[in-house]
């Protein structure tokens, strides 16, 4: 009788063990309008400081442009976000309430936050569809993976990607025929395949014919809004014509931040970097 | 149906089941109803003939599936194919009871002949069939779930990858040739008498043996075909070509090609345990490098990541080594290092590349038309 009570209490059906209930990460708060907070990061690399009580704050939807000349701490910075490396000091927060010093690379990217690098790695075999099938956010465990199909709701998705890069002509070509501008904008497109929140975007035009930088610029101030966007960039040009807020980083801290015209007529800006 | 829509995009992949549906009728006819003295006989020696080819073929897709897709050389993936042909061994052994020359109604005959006095405890169960065929998958799916783990785990890539799958091939075969291992030693497991109560030297067996052969090739194949055609395919390739990449945008690299490669040493253990009942024994040569290297060759011929090119590249180097090793039996390891020189420089993607080569000139010529 007794073991037949204890079943019936294993087996109640209202009961919910706690194995089998998620740990959810918290999710992103974005309630004071502030999608990225850096506050008094440090960091130094054998004694050189890379960076230097660096202050930054990126708005929910912004389009924020980042300059500074080699050296300034741009690449640290990024690499500090996305969880490369770990700052020796300072605080990281990713809206109210992810650290994302507590977090690492899998799970920042998880959270919400893309990253595109400089050279263009997208899968030269594949066909323009496949890559951006690929970098879709799903389940990505093996017999899922094997069992997966294209839902209407990813095909989607990833036409809206298609029209945002301007490659829907070219969806069933491999990826390794399109030219350098079509490939990084490709990459993008793989990014927003994963619905971020935040768009890290490392010199999206270097090595770009002018017709394709204009492309660029549109694409980059399209998603901003929707998306919150930090471009790091050298070519000036580019930066002038997408820029309304403009952030200039010098040995590891910030100098100046504001409209680009406020920034050009910063003399201290001026001496370091613009005036050269 | 189902199938039909897997195969859809793959016409080469439907020729070759088709063929191989063709062949696996008509040879049954021409060994069995046509009379011996007719032109048309097909001899019982080429159907077994036939029959190796087709397991060779297997291995091949086997070794294709994680070389072309996954970009694993695999230089290893013969031992996968032996531990299936000892599983298969063991059954057939312990098959012979009381007929062996010893006549011990449970010990094989080299365990006799070492004095050994009773059964080792890895030689239990593989007197039932159903234990033997669960031995064939799991010992290989094994061995590659816990070399693969490792490799994979700790980022093993590259020639390294390669050197490692070699030497454990080298190291199974070091270690079978050890009477103390239990496996018959240097002699290895021959002297079979049948398989599932048949007679292994009957014609009618014979030519099961190579329908199962054919089945098991269709199936593998398709298996394969699925696996490349999904998602999972997909990352594969992915990962083939640029591995940190696949990490970054979320993939387990290590486990997907885990898993690829378990399935494909299964595969291969299916195909050498149809080998050994068709050749009639399976010694440790069968681990040799040697035999991993060719059958890498096997692929790079046919045409690597098609799967089917795999099939054919076996095929055709297996019949004309037999060709060769009969007609000029000193020329056959120039031809097949000539064979592999020239596929290399002037056929990149194999023979099946010569046919899409053609294709992509047609489509040429018509673009040139039409400007």
């Amino acid at each position: 009788m007794k073991a037949m009570q204890a079943l019936r209490e294993f087996s109640r059906r209202d009961r919910v063990f706690d194995f089998l209930v998620q740990a959810e990460p918290p999710a992103l708060d974005l309630s004071h309008n502030i999608i990225l907070y850096l506050e008094g990061i440090n960091k130094s690399f054998d004694g050189f400081k890379a960076i230097n009580d660096l202050n930054l704050y990126i708005e929910t939807g912004e389009l924020r442009c980042i300059i500074g000349p080699n050296g300034a701490g741009k690449s640290t910075m990024m690499d500090i976000i996305t969880g490369k490396t770990r700052p020796d000091t300072g605080q990281a927060w990713f809206g109210q309430r992810l650290n994302l010093l507590e977090m690492d690379e899998p799970e920042i990217a998880e959270a919400g936050i893309g990253r595109k690098f400089q050279k263009p790695t997208v899968f030269e075999n594949l066909s323009v569809f496949q890559n951006l099938e690929l970098a879709m956010s799903q389940d990505k465990r093996v017999w899922p993976l094997l069992v997966a199909r294209l839902t209407g709701e990813q095909r989607d998705h990833i036409d809206e990607v298609l029209t945002i890069i301007g490659l829907n002509a070219l969806i069933h070509d491999p990826a390794g025929k399109l030219s350098h501008g079509q490939k990084q904008w490709l990459e993008i497109g793989m990014l927003l395949m994963q619905k971020p929140a935040l768009l890290l975007v490392d010199e999206p035009v270097a090595g770009m014919t002018h017709q394709e930088m204009e492309r660029t610029a549109e694409l980059l101030t399209s998603l901003a809004g929707k998306h919150s966007v930090v471009v790091v960039e050298h070519d000036m040009d580019f930066v002038r014509s997408i820029a309304r807020k403009v952030t200039v980083l010098h040995q590891g801290s910030v100098l100046a931040e504001g409209s680009m015209a406020d920034v050009q007529s910063n003399p201290r800006v001026v001496e370091v970097y613009l005036g050269e | 149906m189902l199938l039909m829509n897997i195969l859809k995009n793959d016409k080469p992949g439907l020729w070759l089941l088709g063929i191989l549906l063709v062949v696996s009728i008509a040879v049954p006819i021409l060994n069995l109803v046509v009379p011996e003295n007719s032109a048309f006989h097909l001899s019982t020696y080429t159907v077994t003939l036939l029959g190796k080819y087709l397991t060779y073929a297997l291995l091949a897709v086997a070794a294709d599936l994680v070389w072309g897709y996954l970009g694993i050389l695999t230089l290893g993936h013969a031992a996968f194919f032996a531990l299936g042909g000892y599983a298969m061994g063991m059954y057939l052994m312990r098959q012979i009871g009381e007929r062996g020359v010893y006549g011990d109604p449970v010990l094989p005959d080299f365990m006799v002949f070492l004095s050994w006095q009773e059964l080792p405890w890895f030689w239990q169960g593989f007197d039932q069939f159903w234990f033997a065929a669960l031995m064939i998958i799991l010992i290989p799916g094994i061995l590659a779930y816990v070399f693969g783990y490792l490799a994979f785990r700790s980022r093993v890539t590259g020639v390294y990858l390669s050197i490692i799958t070699q030497a454990m091939t080298y190291a199974l075969m070091l270690a079978f040739f050890r009477n103390e291992m239990g496996f018959g030693g240097n002699n290895g497991l021959t002297d079979f008498k049948d398989i599932l109560g048949f007679d292994l030297r009957a014609d009618s067996t014979r030519i099961a043996l190579f329908l199962a052969s054919a089945t098991a090739l269709a199936i593998g194949y398709v298996l394969s075909r699925i696996i490349v055609s999904s998602r999972l395919g997909l990352a594969s390739v992915a990962i083939r070509d640029s591995e940190s990449r696949s990490r970054f945008i979320g993939y387990r690299v290590e486990n997907i090609k885990l898993w690829v490669f378990v399935f494909s040493a299964m595969l291969a253990g299916i195909a050498g345990a149809l080998y050994v009942p068709q050749v009639g024994i399976i010694n440790p040569g069968e681990f040799s490098p040697l035999n991993s290297i060719e059958l890498v060759i096997w692929v790079a011929i046919g045409g690597r990541g098609t799967l089917y090119g795999a099939i054919i590249g076996a095929l055709l180097v297996n019949y004309s080594k037999t060709y060769f090793t009969a007609a000029l039996p000193e020329i056959w390891l120039y031809a097949l290092g000539a064979l592999f020189i020239l596929v290399t420089l002037y056929l990149p993607k194999g023979i099946v590349g010569l046919w899409s080569l053609r294709k992509t000139r047609k489509t040429q010529k018509m673009r040139e038309e039409k400007t």
